[in-house]
């Protein structure tokens, strides 16, 4: 199998006023093509750090990330952020949405900015909206939407251009159950159909079950990293 | 580049997120460029009107006297036309009009009272394009040609010898073999110069008129020139000199120092108005600019996590700075237009007037408002704009995108 994310002996300090934070400590991780991989810990174990450092969002102190053959530790911001455009997707927590911008809008944003002429990334962003269930809702802005509503705008717009990598930082964190649920689904079958990675982070039960393997972080090392039975 | 219009739609739906802070920020430039629009024609209005009146006032761009006169000005200190001066000034293309004068004291009484004045001899024709007298008679007449033989007085100067249109005035000077020259005159018009001083001051006859009292043939006091660029004044005396090196040549700035002092003056008070709307502008457009960024530090985070460059965010930033100044310099240009429209013909500062009659105006300002200007108070606006936008610009292209994101 392809190894789309290697990270080698991840350490991330940084100082808290006086004191020196430990958020990751030696992590070494690889992740295939394919995968749907769950983080999972107790907070400040390092799962927010940890995907932001595979994201390029942040640097590691120490350590090499190579995210689909790309090694991070020499590229400069622009180049971080037009391997992210290319090659990765983001959820966060708080949706995120561009407030100014309509759900398609901020779906085709992305594919915009990749090049992708007007037609084609209208019907790409379109057909996905569809598919997370947000046919009829194009339109409207993120004001206008609900917080699962918006989430969806979220994956879709971070899978639409099939990236070789989605990071999701606790998706369903602010979502009901039924609707975290929805979502979760939702980025299993993009999973399975389009073999798209996902890498996770949740405290979620429901999240970690679902998912086809979960490591678990405590005090920014990996203390568990084993394939479930999903 | 890919994301343009995504850039420009951006920037514009983002300035109408927060309107009311938009409109702030707008009406802070209009009203920057409104003050430094209108401020600059009102001080560009003095200093033309001063400029203007001083002139008219019998200064003219360039005068000839000959060497002696402006220090002793008696009629023996003349000068005579003959047709090789003629020549040199009518073939010299800078200059569009001239005149001659006889100027010398004199004292004038009336059955009331008498004056101390400067008779001034003129040749009506040429001296009506030249200063102010002819468009200044508010009663009686302007002079007819060289041979009327009535006399032009000022309205204060009237009211001083308490006498009118139609009455007679004894001149007396002092004529070519020192004697003293004295004839009686009738008063034909009264003129209302712009200042009182004029008024009061100077007594206008013909030229010939001014010879014969005077018992000389074709001595004259005085040339005044008119010249076709005012800024060539000092060129056109060098060259007069080269063919008159005898005779006394100054440009308008030496026969009235005062005049370029005052003038010079408010055009550097123009120049710190520009400064101070420049600075209090400036640090208003980076404020607001900066409150912008910084509220929105978490969204620039996003755009950098979805693979926006941060040659994008800067060039978003300023995107927006650019669209709010193109707002506000048509609106301030447009409202500083109507606002120089609406006031016609100037404004009426007669509460001033004695101020403004020491400075040598008239108590209306007209507002003047010329592209020199324009240009000065939006290329102000636009530069200080691009750099004032371009901090908050660069503030937001360097936020690391992890920290930015977890900022709310």
């Amino acid at each position: 199998m392809t190894i789309v994310v290697s990270c080698k002996n991840i350490t991330k300090t940084y100082l808290q006023g006086e004191i020196e934070v430990h958020a990751l400590s030696g992590v070494c991780l690889d992740v295939e093509e394919g995968d749907f991989v769950c983080l999972s810990g107790p907070s400040g174990s390092g799962k927010s750090t940890l995907l932001n450092v595979i994201g390029g969002l942040d640097s590691p102190s120490l350590g090499q990330i190579i995210v689909d053959g790309e090694h991070f530790e020499n590229m400069k911001k622009g180049q971080l952020a037009d391997m992210r455009l290319r090659k990765i997707g983001f959820v966060f927590q708080a949706y995120n949405l561009i407030p100014v911008l309509s759900a398609q809008e901020n779906v085709e944003m992305v594919m915009q900015m990749q090049g992708i002429p007007q037609i084609e990334r209208a019907e790409k962003a379109l057909r996905i909206l569809k598919d997370v269930g947000l046919e009829g809702l194009e339109s409207r802005r993120p004001a206008a939407l609900s917080g699962g509503q918006q989430q969806r705008v979220a994956v879709a717009r971070a899978i639409v251009s099939k990236p070789s990598l989605v990071l999701a930082d606790e998706p369903t964190a602010n979502l009901d159950s039924n609707t975290a649920s929805k979502l979760l689904d939702l980025m299993l079958q993009m999973n399975r159909e389009h073999n798209i990675t996902f890498v996770i982070s949740t405290h979620d039960p429901m999240v970690m079950k679902m998912s086809k393997r979960l490591i678990k972080l405590h005090d920014g090392k990996i203390i568990s990293n084993q394939l479930s039975h999903a | 580049m890919n994301g343009l219009p995504l850039l420009f739609s951006l920037a514009s739906r983002n300035l109408w997120r927060n309107h009311r802070r938009t409109l702030v920020i707008l009406f802070a430039i209009i009203l920057g460029v409104w003050a430094m629009i209108v401020m600059a024609a009102f001080m560009r209005g003095i200093s033309d009107k001063m400029f203007h009146d001083g002139i008219q006032n019998l200064t003219s761009h360039i005068q000839i006297h000959e060497s002696k006169y402006l220090d002793d000005p008696v009629i023996n200190n003349s000068i005579s036309v003959d047709s090789t001066f003629k020549e040199v000034i009518d073939n010299n293309p800078q200059i569009v009009k001239w005149t001659t004068r006889i100027r010398v004291p004199a004292v004038v009484a009336s059955e009331q009272d008498t004056a101390g004045l400067t008779l001034v001899g003129i040749n009506p024709e040429t001296e009506a394009e030249m200063s102010f007298l002819k468009s200044s008679i508010i009663e009686g007449r302007y002079l007819t040609g060289v041979e009327d033989k009535g006399v032009i007085i000022g309205k204060k100067l009237a009211e001083k010898l308490e006498t009118r249109v139609g009455k007679r005035i004894v001149l007396m000077s002092q004529d070519k073999a020192n004697q003293v020259a004295d004839r009686g005159f009738r008063i034909v018009g009264l003129f209302d110069a712009e200042t009182d001083a004029m008024e009061k001051s100077v007594l206008f006859l013909s030229i010939d008129t001014a010879k014969s009292l005077l018992k000389v043939d074709e001595e004259i006091s005085e040339i005044a020139i008119e010249i076709s660029d005012i800024n060539n004044a000092d060129q056109i005396v060098k060259q007069l000199k080269k063919s008159f090196p005898e005779l006394d040549i100054k440009p308008w700035y030496e026969i009235e120092p005062l005049l370029k002092m005052i003038t010079d003056l408010y055009n550097s008070v123009g120049i710190i108005w520009h400064l101070i709307v420049f600075l209090a502008m400036g640090f208003g457009i980076i404020n607001t600019l900066l409150m912008a960024v910084f509220e929105r530090t978490h969204e620039f985070g996003l755009f950098q996590a979805l693979g926006l460059k941060p040659a994008f965010i800067l060039i978003q930033v300023w995107l927006e700075a650019i669209m709010l100044l193109v707002a506000g310099l048509l609106v301030g240009n447009l409202v500083s237009w109507l606002t120089v429209l609406a006031t016609g013909d100037g404004i009426d500062m007669a509460k001033f007037a004695e101020g403004m009659q020491m400075a040598g105006m008239g108590n209306v300002i007209p507002f003047l408002i010329v592209s020199e200007d324009l240009i000065v108070a939006n290329l102000v606006v636009i530069i200080l704009g691009l750099l004032t936008g371009l901090y908050p610009a660069w503030r937001a292209s360097r936020l690391v995108p992890a920290d930015a994101i977890t900022r709310v």
